[in-house]
């Protein structure tokens, strides 16, 4: 056949073995049937959904947790109005709100701390962790010598040390960072090699041929391949690392959410108590989040990013 | 290309080649020997697992064989070779880039001047249909188009040896005749040398200047044909020759005799 009017016939492409690519191709084959006559220009590529598809996209996407919390509220404030709880076991909504907006400076500063700690904790943990990986990829003496020691890191009670933590680091931010690094790294270790070792082996097979260094080969063919298991990897970890903050601030600080969290139920003061849970689960849910959004900015080609695709299997 | 037209662009010589497992050895070639003149094309047929693709990629430097050596361009081949192309059984190409980003990684990777490299890739781009297509990801385009792209990226460098490993045994009969016939084209427009590992006698036939028949491991060369048709072979008409008759029969035979279910 000519150039001008190439081969049209849509069989489902055919893509490495261990991405879910192939699987997804009839599908995508079906929703935008490709016509045989139609030449290269003809063939329009999917479409790059615009705002107001991307809104509609939203709002599809969060309607049922939306729901479903709002039933859950109701709930609350059901049981709370009815007295079916005491009232310092179960506060109403109205008086977590009025803790919210009334403590709004102090609790916002003690948010900051444990955001703080956490991003630090977190940040640590990702660069830790995807080097550790690194060397273990590369190296069979450093996998032998590292992988047991992580393990073995890994099966110690974290909890368990945050008390030696604070022996050795006083009150300060410290031992939280470190907790929180502590608690993040090994996802991120055991994704990232999961990752790095997924390269097909025909890549590198071709990056031979063309002569890559081994620098080349890790930034232009391992690291971009690895990228969609080590930000399965992050996701974990950035929830662990809020974990991690808070269990070390309940062992020893004089602020953060885990500290206002010890005070509060001391003090039975269960509105405080709900709202500082409530800022907590918001630390966690937008630096999720965040990574969210930085995956799909850093692996658009990647099967589970790809925008209408796998309706079905979801 | 190469000014000693004397010299062969392949040399095998008495090339033995054993893998080594846990449990066993397995011998997969055994006392191959090749000659492969510059601008031929050689096309090599054999049973499933006869060690053809095995022979392409000693040739290629990527796994050492255990006895012979093996010449490319005149200079023995210790290590991975830069001097050939090399098209895979899956295209390989990289999920995250598209077409043209895909064929420029051959320029990335070896430094070519980056503006002669993209006036390359746009003519290979011409070439093989994929106008239109430059900026799209490898999962957004079909199996024969992903393949397109992979011959591209592996004649970007303009290189005097093309590999192929059976590079579409997994495209349907119609994609792949198109493949052939723009297989053929390329290989008479920039008098490439090209090794072209196959399954079909069909193409084997079709595309090649002499045709390498294998037995089933350990594979060795059971017979060399010559394929006495001219450089340019309209499909159809090619296929209604009685040579391409005879020695499609004959392969067939062949194969047939040493291997029942292939």
């Amino acid at each position: 056949m000519s150039p001008s009017s190439p081969q049209q016939t849509g069989f489902p492409a055919e893509g490495p073995a261990h991405t879910p690519d192939s699987a997804h191709t009839p599908q995508r084959d079906g929703a935008a049937p490709e016509s045989p006559g139609a030449g290269p220009v003809g063939r329009r590529l999917p479409v790059r959904p615009d705002a107001a598809a991307r809104l509609a996209r939203v709002a599809e996407a969060s309607w049922r947790p939306a729901l479903l919390l709002g039933v859950l509220l109701f709930v609350w404030w059901l049981v709370a109005w009815q007295e079916l709880v005491e009232s310092y076991l179960v506060p109403s909504p109205g008086d977590v709100l009025d803790v919210l907006a009334d403590q709004r400076s102090e609790l916002m500063s003690h948010t900051w701390v444990t955001t703080y700690e956490t991003l630090i904790g977190f940040v640590l943990a990702a660069g830790i962790g995807v080097g550790t990986a690194v060397l273990i990829v590369y190296s069979k003496t450093l996998e032998r010598a590292i992988y047991p020691v992580i393990l073995f890191a890994q099966v110690i009670p974290k909890i368990a040390i945050a008390p030696i933590l604070v022996v050795w680091f006083g009150f300060g931010m410290t031992p939280k960072i470190v907790l929180a690094v502590l608690i993040a790294f090994f996802p991120v270790v055991v994704s990232s090699v999961a990752g790095l070792r997924s390269i097909n082996p025909e890549l590198l097979e071709l990056s031979a041929t063309m002569g890559a260094s081994t620098w080349q080969t890790f930034v232009k063919f391992r690291l971009p391949g690895a990228l969609p298991h080590v930000m399965a990897g992050l996701k974990v970890a950035v929830t662990l690392a809020v974990v991690g903050a808070v269990v070390g601030e309940f062992v020893g600080a004089q602020e953060g959410l885990g500290y206002v969290l010890l005070a509060s139920s001391g003090n039975l003061d269960a509105p405080l108590l709900f709202a500082d849970l409530l800022l907590m689960s918001a630390i966690g849910i937008v630096l999720f989040v965040v990574i969210e959004l930085a995956e799909s900015l850093l692996i658009p080609w990647h099967a589970s990013r790809r925008d209408g695709m796998a309706l079905t299997t979801t | 290309m190469h000014t000693s037209t004397k010299l062969p662009a392949i040399a095998v010589r008495d090339l033995t080649c054993q893998f080594f497992t846990k449990r066993a050895q397995t011998t997969a070639l055994t006392d191959v020997s090749l000659d492969i003149q510059p601008g031929e094309f050689i096309s090599i047929v054999g049973p499933s697992g006869c060690g053809k693709s095995t022979l392409l990629k000693i040739i290629a430097g990527l796994v050492r064989p255990t006895a012979g050596s093996v010449e490319l361009l005149g200079a023995r081949v210790e290590g991975p070779q830069r001097d050939v192309g090399f098209a895979f059984q899956r295209s390989a190409l990289l999920e995250w880039r598209g077409v043209r980003r895909n064929i420029l990684l051959q320029a990335e990777i070896r430094g070519m001047d980056r503006a002669q490299a993209e006036r390359r890739a746009d003519y290979l781009i011409e070439m093989t249909g994929l106008r239109g297509f430059e900026d799209a990801l490898p999962h957004e385009l079909s199996g024969g188009m992903q393949q397109r792209a992979a011959l591209c990226r592996a004649l970007l460098h303009e290189p005097p040896v093309l590999l192929m490993d059976e590079p579409f045994g997994a495209l349907d009969a119609l994609t792949r005749e198109t493949m052939n016939v723009e297989l053929n084209r390329i290989w008479r427009e920039t008098g490439v040398t090209v090794v072209l590992v196959t399954h079909s006698i069909a193409e084997a036939v079709y595309l090649g200047t002499r045709i390498e028949v294998m037995s089933p491991r350990p594979g060795r060369i059971v017979r060399t044909l010559p394929v006495d048709l001219p450089r340019e072979r309209a499909y159809g008409p090619t296929l209604a020759t009685d040579v391409f008759h005879g020695l499609a029969a004959e392969i067939r035979d062949l194969l047939g005799a040493s291997s029942a279910h292939d």
